[in-house]
């Protein structure tokens, strides 16, 4: 069958435009490929924007360098924040729902005209606070703590992008009702699609809380409301700011999951146990925004102990049984592919060519590595003391959310690319080492952020030099040191990005169409099965036997541990306080 | 595969393999530990948050700080004109945030013990105490008394760490610590 004539068909009850995949033999409703596409490219625009403005901001905070004058410094940064860290992620992971419903159920897409006018809605509102932010009278930062106040149509264009988004989520919810009912599948939805039905089921909550919470302070902004509580705004705006990642993590999850089966073959260890730690962030996710208030007047100590790790704890539990079952499913793919010979046969011979699969094996390590455990020691109640507001908080969080989630969608758009834009991608052979080139360079922001934190360094901060300030304090040389590092990492991940952003450009407009004959050659370099040595019966069903993924496991139980225990060292150092 | 429905239908049925319970079970015992940790260091540990904390309208808390530094000033900071209030060791002491300084600068000993007092009269600033490394943040209209004991003597920065507007970066305070009986 070819792909590019599309047919008129039955998909779910109602005729709609499909095509069929050459490659999976899923049907793909045309009008979800083309909000697929829209909120994809979306996204990538507003990566290619925010992170500039990031670029600018590590240029700034790099002690000889420091680029731009303060006023701009604060204003870029506060941009940085808001088209990275909402745009560029909300409208991808929009992507990723209506790819994980529609597209993996085989469905068609909910009323596609609801879809588009989310799309519309977000974009409006993700222009208008950015018009905000660059006429200058807006540099709040993304957070936008009150009572700093930001021009009424900052606030407007957040609640606008949420509604639109909302929307979204709303499709997609639509769609798994049509897909259910009209039995496009057979069984229980893929876990790759289970993953997003926990990633949307927060962002539910996400964008309620955001409701809450914008709503009055555009009111406010307007004057219509004469006061916010200071702390009551933290708390509310955290339940927006701190859940939306766990739909951020969700999301990214889900990602892992549909990449290590395509590239690898790899399906779950266990349904249940992969399904259950997805659950595991629904349950006990939401009151994390605590861990944004450890240190604020106020609160009781039983009622932040309670919330940050009660909670969290078990949310952490589910991130870290991902943590194994990820690599342990690639390990018993690889097996079965036939490389069986010792420890790691399964890992040197991955296909890590394929950028698909080398980003998402780098977003999962530092994922773990880098951000979870920080992420964990940051919200330990007492150890928040000796690093809430450093620059630590953004070098855990650009680990997460940057090295977890933003390696995760590149890489998983080196399969959008022949599957739903139906382009291979151009330029193979620098699409190999993107994923390498971005995933250094976070890792060193995120560990010199980190590293600068430590020593004291304070976030969204113009100059540690206090150059124009009446009282100096002296910051050690490491710390100078360390940021400058963080300025030459920040460099080699904006290539990165750069990199990431011409490919899939490039490919987009001049990228070879993609059709049967080699859609399967267009996702890249696979690992060659070698049929002799292989294993049967991995996964699912049947016994397995991974210690490679043991290994690896242990190392990063023993970092954990270690690295835990050496702040609690570093608190006991610090003047006593109660 | 896991862009596929499970290919058991009665998925939640299977047996799970026993490394995965494993892990799991370790990953949930240090969960235990991790929050115990956290009870721990309230019963033995020496850093906790204070709980102590007070609404009051920013114009009363300038007043009170201000009563106090007349008070107890001691000098005049050398090359910033400051004032550099010492209180009596194990008493009050008062510390404002606004636009965008700390106000006054204080002198403590070493070895004492300290009921600062801190609250903004504008916006949320970020009270960053370096190199020692003790971070709090400090809202408008809450008082927060945190009881504090120097265990080093020098100079010691207040950097602003919570973004406040254009002058954020200008915003140090300073905190004297002497050898107990002398002064700087
Ligand atoms: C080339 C890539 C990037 C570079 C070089 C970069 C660099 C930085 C730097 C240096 C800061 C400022 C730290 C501070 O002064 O407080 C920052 C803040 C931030 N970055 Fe990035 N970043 C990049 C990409 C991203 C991406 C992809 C995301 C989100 C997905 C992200 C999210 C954020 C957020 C949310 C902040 C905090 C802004 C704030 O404090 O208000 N960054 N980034
Ligand atoms: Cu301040
Ligand atoms: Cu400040």
């Amino acid at each position: 069958m070819s792909v590019a004539t599309a047919e008129t068909g039955i998909i779910g009850g109602i005729a709609a435009k499909f095509r069929t995949c050459p490659a999976t033999g899923l049907k793909i409703d045309l009008a979800a490929e083309k909000l697929i596409k829209a909120n994809a490219v979306a996204a990538v625009v507003f990566l290619l924007i925010g992170g500039l403005f990031g670029l600018l901001v590590a240029l700034t905070r790099w002690p000889a360098v420091h680029l731009l004058p303060s006023d701009w410094f604060y204003l870029v940064l506060t941009a940085h924040g808001l088209d990275v860290l909402l745009l560029w992620i909300l409208f991808f992971e929009i992507a990723v729902l209506y790819f994980a419903s529609a597209v993996l159920l085989s469905c068609r897409l909910a009323t596609p005209r609801l879809a588009w006018l989310a799309f519309l809605l977000m974009i409006v509102g993700g222009l208008m606070t950015n018009v905000a932010v660059l006429q200058g009278e807006s540099s709040v930062m993304f957070t936008s703590y009150v009572p700093m106040k930001a021009e009424p149509h900052f606030y407007l264009g957040l609640i606008l992008f949420a509604v639109g988004a909302l929307v979204g989520v709303m499709v997609f919810f639509g769609t798994l009702v049509i897909a259910r009912d009209e039995r496009t599948y057979e069984g229980s939805v893929p876990l790759v699609t289970f993953g997003a039905i926990t990633a949307a089921i927060i962002a539910v909550f996400t964008i309620a809380s955001g409701a809450i919470i914008l709503i009055p302070t555009f009111l406010w902004s307007v004057g219509y409301i004469s006061h916010i509580d200071t702390v009551m705004y933290k708390l509310i705006w955290w339940g927006m700011g701190h859940s939306s990642q766990q739909v951020n993590v969700a999301a990214h999850v889900a990602v892992w999951y549909a990449i290590i089966a395509i590239t690898v073959g790899a399906k779950p260890l266990s349904e249940k146990v992969s399904r259950t730690a997805f659950f595991l962030y629904i349950l006990f996710l939401q009151l994390a925004s605590a861990h944004h208030l450890l240190v604020e007047p106020g609160l009781s100590a039983e009622w932040r102990i309670f919330n940050t790790s009660y909670a969290l704890y078990l949310a952490v539990l589910g991130s870290l049984i991902h943590g194994m079952t990820v690599p342990g499913a690639i390990e018993a793919a690889q097996r079965k592919n036939g490389f069986n010979n010792g420890i790691f046969e399964w890992l040197r011979k991955a296909p890590w060519n394929n950028p698909a699969f080398a980003g998402m094996f780098l977003s999962l390590v530092m994922f773990g590595f880098l951000g979870g455990i920080s992420g964990v020691v940051l919200g330990t109640e007492q150890i928040n003391l000796i690093l809430h507001n450093t620059i630590y908080v953004p070098g855990h969080f650009h680990a997460t959310v940057v090295a977890g989630t933003t390696l995760a969608f590149m890489a998983i758009t080196y399969l959008l690319l022949p599957l739903i834009f139906q382009r291979q991608v151009i330029w193979p052979k620098l699409a190999m080492i993107q994923p390498y080139l971005f995933g250094i360079g976070v890792a060193g922001i995120s560990l010199f952020m980190m590293g600068a934190g430590t020593l004291g360094v304070s976030r969204r901060h113009w100059d540690i030099t206090f150059s124009d300030a009446t009282v100096t304090f002296d910051y050690p040389a490491t710390a100078f040191l360390m940021m400058g590092l963080n300025g030459i990492f920040a460099i080699v991940a904006s290539l990165g990005g750069i990199l990431y952003i011409l490919i899939t450009v490039g490919t987009v407009f001049f990228g070879k169409k993609v059709d049967a004959s080699n859609v399967v050659a267009s996702l890249g370099p696979m690992p060659e099965k070698q049929v002799s040595g292989a294993v049967h019966e991995y996964g699912s069903a049947g016994t397995w036997h991974l210690p490679g993924t043991y290994i690896l496991v242990s190392v990063f139980f023993l970092s954990f541990v270690l690295y835990y225990f050496v702040n609690w060292k570093y608190l006991s150092e610090v003047w006593p306080l109660s | 595969m896991a862009i596929h429905p499970p290919e058991q239908t009665i998925w939640w049925n299977e047996r799970i393999e026993r490394g995965e319970l494993v892990w799991i079970g370790v990953a949930f015992l240090w969960g235990v530990i991790m929050f115990s940790m956290m009870v721990y260091w309230h019963i033995d540990g020496k850093q906790n948050l204070s709980n102590e904390a007070y609404r009051i309208d920013p114009g009363v808390f300038e007043q009170r700080t201000e009563e106090f530094t007349k008070k107890f000033t001691v000098r005049e900071d050398k090359n910033t004109g400051y004032p550099v209030a010492k209180p009596p060791a194990g008493g009050d002491v008062y510390m404002l945030a606004r636009l965008w300084e700390w106000w006054p600068m204080l002198e403590l000993e070493k070895g004492q013990t300290y009921r600062l007092h801190l609250s903004s009269l504008d916006w949320q600033h970020g009270f960053s105490l370096q190199p020692t490394n003790i971070n709090l943040q400090v809202h408008p209209g809450i008082m927060h008394v945190v009881t504090l004991t120097p265990t080093e003597t020098g100079s010691f920065g207040v950097v602003c760490n919570e973004f406040c507007g254009l002058g954020h970066h200008q915003m140090v305070g300073r905190i004297y610590v002497v050898e107990a009986g002398k002064s700087q």
